[in-house]
């Protein structure tokens, strides 16, 4: 049993949050930002991310191996980037139109097969409690981690590595800097899109399978409460760099997880406000990063949105 | 003599014999045969369309002569492709920049390498690439993105990458003209001294006199798709290098002109801008068009003449000097154009002039279809009347168009030409500007359309018209004025022009 620790609760509870609720952010954002280095922009994902909570939480009850379940997510997430790809490398085709259809039918289709996996109890995702050391309990929740977190570090600190070191990268980025260029490298951009984009949904739909699997940790329609969108937001906020993406994630976990903090050491009043903080802030970067006159640095040209 | 120079390095010599293409019936390169020997820095002079791009596109394997045969160190090759070109050591540096933006100078270098390895051992390319510099005259920051340089060092760059990846000769097109003079000359000089010590032999598109005169060892001159000269560069004197590029014949000037000249009608002082490269400066201390005469602004293309009609019609800020016509200032707003009668034809009219997803009648009445018969403006759109005088417009322009409710981009360059010109020149014009108004139009349209011009004019509108064909200018004009680098070099009578004279100070030579 652990004491009281007071005020502390909050830091500390504001410090498990941004953890537990980041990875959501992570995994979908280092997804946009693959699929927009390559020079597109995938809004669809968060339809991936419910579709892969979804098809995670159901393959997981199936079988009843969590892991399984994000396997699931991944092939479905996968298939959604590819349909958009496909999508969009036909003749004028709005990649910001396709995504946001795409967006509403994910979650359609997420609603539609989901309706019977709304009751059942699935296995959750194992986490690792770093917080053993400690006898407060607020500590121990604090510091219980998911793999799946950890495996989000590695995946943003091996696509930053990928980004420089490797053909493969560079060939993403000149593909989402300049279509000219790679067509006279003999590159074909339509092709490094569309698997840039697959890859990018397989890593949106391990996201929902966070969601579903371990926190909050059951499948139902209200899951998502913008995580994806704000994803495109966040990677815009992080420069397309996959490490700022971390840290990204982090920041907007933890104002996440301010309006429950706060809540959770007696505040009673006006503490609900702090649960749009996730909001305000995606409000707040697109405000300051904005600019008349210079472009952003780090924007892959190709973009149709820096266009 | 061949074999010492066909090993694996140094400057490769190119020979094309009798080099001839034709788009349909239309010869665009006629009988074109140069030689580029091994080490030498050769230019390649012409006005624009006199065949120099689709000469070197020829030899880069773009297009397939026609006619004629490609030597490359005095043996005959194929080139089916530009991949093929590359193999034989032939390479090319684009007037605008191929080079990624966000990826550093290391970065672009390598990547564009066709066995670029899959994991990137940074350590050894950085290695490889401190050695192949050590070899060049020049060094480029390695680690910085390509967008945080400057244009100089861009073109350096691309010149590198060329070396880099082992070709020995090089087709420049015009690599100055996104840089400033200083840079210009820096560029310009490395790769003279590159070819002076036998790494490359280069062959350069240009149409600044200065820098053959100052950079080329020899020179080969186009007009209208034929060779009209080529010798070396000390062997010849501007004056006859600017006779050759321009033609010494005078075209008959156009000689319908009636009526006096009026009062002043477009006044220009003053005006101060910057290009759009973001470089240079234009720079028009005063400009008189008076009712009753075409002035036609003679120039070679990328010399503010653009940027002038773009001032003129309200597209580019300035920021000093004042516009005025008949005495009022202009700020080239739709209610003063109206008010003040100004008409305005720019070049690519399709694109600058129409809606191109709009129908002919509609793109025929943006210039009528808020006006009430009174003056007035309305807000309620009368379509029948729209139609009626689009109609009315189309027939008396000789539109050719399957309806009024085509869409203006289903329509030939000549017939959007007519369309606007039928927009334009309807009502009272007191001001015409025009841009390229002939440019890639047909003998007939070119005709026509010059003697809608003529016509203008001698019903008393004051005409400026702005072109890259000489020959245009010195038929339609009745004062010619020459920009060169932003600002106007001379100004003649067109009577009395000289074109000797006007081809000098096109070129910069005064």
């Amino acid at each position: 049993m652990g004491g009281d620790i007071g005020l502390w609760g909050v830091p500390l509870a504001i410090l498990g949050g941004a953890i537990r609720v980041s990875t959501p952010f992570l995994f979908v954002s280092l997804g946009e930002c693959l699929t927009e280095r390559s020079g597109r922009i995938n809004l669809g994902l968060e339809g991936t991310l419910v579709f892969g909570a979804m098809s995670a939480y159901a393959v997981a009850y199936e079988t009843g191996s969590p892991w399984m379940g994000v396997l699931a997510a991944m092939i479905a997430g996968s298939a959604f980037g590819l349909l958009h790809g496909w999508i969009c490398s036909l003749p004028k085709v709005n990649d910001i139109a396709i995504g946001i259809a795409l967006m509403l039918f994910g979650m359609g289709l997420a609603f539609f097969f989901g309706k019977s996996f709304i009751q059942p109890v699935a296995p959750d995702l194992p986490a690792i409690n770093f917080g053993f050391w400690s006898d407060y309990t607020q500590v121990q929740a604090a510091l219980k981690v998911n793999i799946l977190f950890l495996i989000g570090i590695a995946a943003s600190l091996g696509l930053w590595w990928m980004f420089r070191n490797t053909k493969i990268g560079l060939i993403i980025r000149v593909v989402g800097d300049s279509t000219d260029a790679a067509r006279a490298m003999g590159l074909r951009p339509n092709l490094v899109r569309l698997l840039s984009t697959a890859a990018g949904g397989a890593l949106a739909g391990v996201g929902g399978a966070y969601l579903s699997l371990y926190y909050p940790g059951s499948w139902n329609e209200g899951i998502s409460s913008g995580q994806g969108l704000m994803a495109v937001a966040l990677v815009i906020f992080a420069r397309w760099n996959p490490i700022y993406c971390f840290w990204a994630a982090l920041l907007f976990g933890g104002a996440g997880a301010l309006g429950p903090a706060l809540q959770s050491v007696g505040v009673t009043q006006g503490y609900y406000l702090f649960y749009a903080a996730p909001y305000v802030l995606t409000l707040a970067v697109m405000i300051l990063t904005s600019s008349a006159s210079k472009t952003m640095t780090g924007a892959p040209a190709e973009l149709s949105i820096t266009k | 003599m061949t074999n010492d120079t066909s090993k694996a390095s140094g400057a490769i010599g190119i020979e094309t014999v009798g080099m001839t293409m034709q788009f349909g019936n239309f010869t665009a390169l006629d009988d074109v045969s140069i030689k580029v020997t091994p080490g030498s820095f050769h230019a390649l002079l012409g006005e624009n369309g006199a065949g120099k791009s689709t000469l070197v596109k020829c030899i880069m394997g773009f297009y397939h002569a026609t006619k004629g045969q490609l030597m490359v160190d005095d043996r005959e090759v194929e080139v089916p492709d530009p991949r093929a070109a590359h193999a034989l050591g032939l390479g090319m540096v684009y007037q605008h920049f191929t080079l990624v933006p966000s990826l550093t100078a290391a970065e672009n270098l390598v990547i564009s390498r066709d066995d670029a390895p899959a994991v990137i051992d940074w350590r050894k390319e950085r290695e490889d690439l401190a050695a192949f510099l050590d070899t060049m005259p020049f060094k480029v920051p390695l680690d910085r993105p390509v967008m945080s340089l400057a244009a100089g060092e861009k073109q350096k760059l691309e010149i590198l990458k060329q070396l880099y990846l082992g070709r020995r000769f090089l087709i420049l097109d015009e690599p100055t003209s996104v840089l400033t003079p200083a840079e210009a000359d820096e560029v310009l000089g490395l790769v003279r001294n590159l070819c002076r010590a036998g790494k490359i032999s280069v062959l350069m598109i240009s149409h600044k006199f200065r820098e053959v005169t100052t950079f080329a060892d020899e020179v080969s001159i186009l007009r209208r798709g034929a060779m009209v000269g080529g010798e070396k560069v000390s062997d010849l004197s501007t004056d006859e290098m600017a006779a050759m590029m321009v033609g010494a014949e005078l075209p008959e000037r156009n000689s319908d002109r009636t009526g006096e000249l009026g009062k002043t009608i477009l006044s220009i002082s003053d005006i101060r801008a910057i290009d759009r490269s973001g470089l240079k400066p234009i720079e028009i201390d005063a400009l008189n068009v008076c009712a009753g005469e075409i002035v036609g602004i003679a120039g070679i293309s990328g010399n503010g003449q653009m940027e002038l009609m773009e001032i003129l019609s309200g597209q580019r800020e300035y920021s000093e000097g004042s516009i005025s016509i008949k005495g009022a200032s202009y700020s080239a707003t739709r209610s003063e154009a109206r008010e003040l009668c100004v008409r305005v034809l720019p070049e690519e009219p399709l694109r600058n002039a129409c809606v191109s997803n709009m129908t002919v009648a509609e793109n025929i009445g943006f210039r009528y279809f808020d006006v009430k018969n009174g003056g007035s403006t309305r807000f309620w759109i009368n379509d029948r009347e729209i139609r009626k005088k689009a109609a009315e417009l189309v027939s008396a322009f000789k539109v050719k168009t399957t309806s009024l409710d085509s869409l203006i981009a289903s329509l030939s360059g000549g017939n959007v030409q007519r369309a606007v010109l039928a927009r334009e020149l309807t009502g009272q014009v007191d001001l015409l500007v025009i841009s390229n108004p002939c440019f890639g139009l047909d003998f007939s349209a070119v005709a026509e359309i010059r003697s809608r011009i003529i016509m203008a004019r001698n019903s008393g509108s004051a005409v400026l018209l702005m072109s890259e064909d000489l020959d245009e200018i010195l038929e339609l004009s009745d004062r010619i004025i020459v920009m060169s680098e932003g600002r106007f070099a001379f100004e003649t009578p067109a009577a009395q022009a000289e074109v000797g004279e006007i081809g000098r100070y096109m070129a910069g030579h005064h």
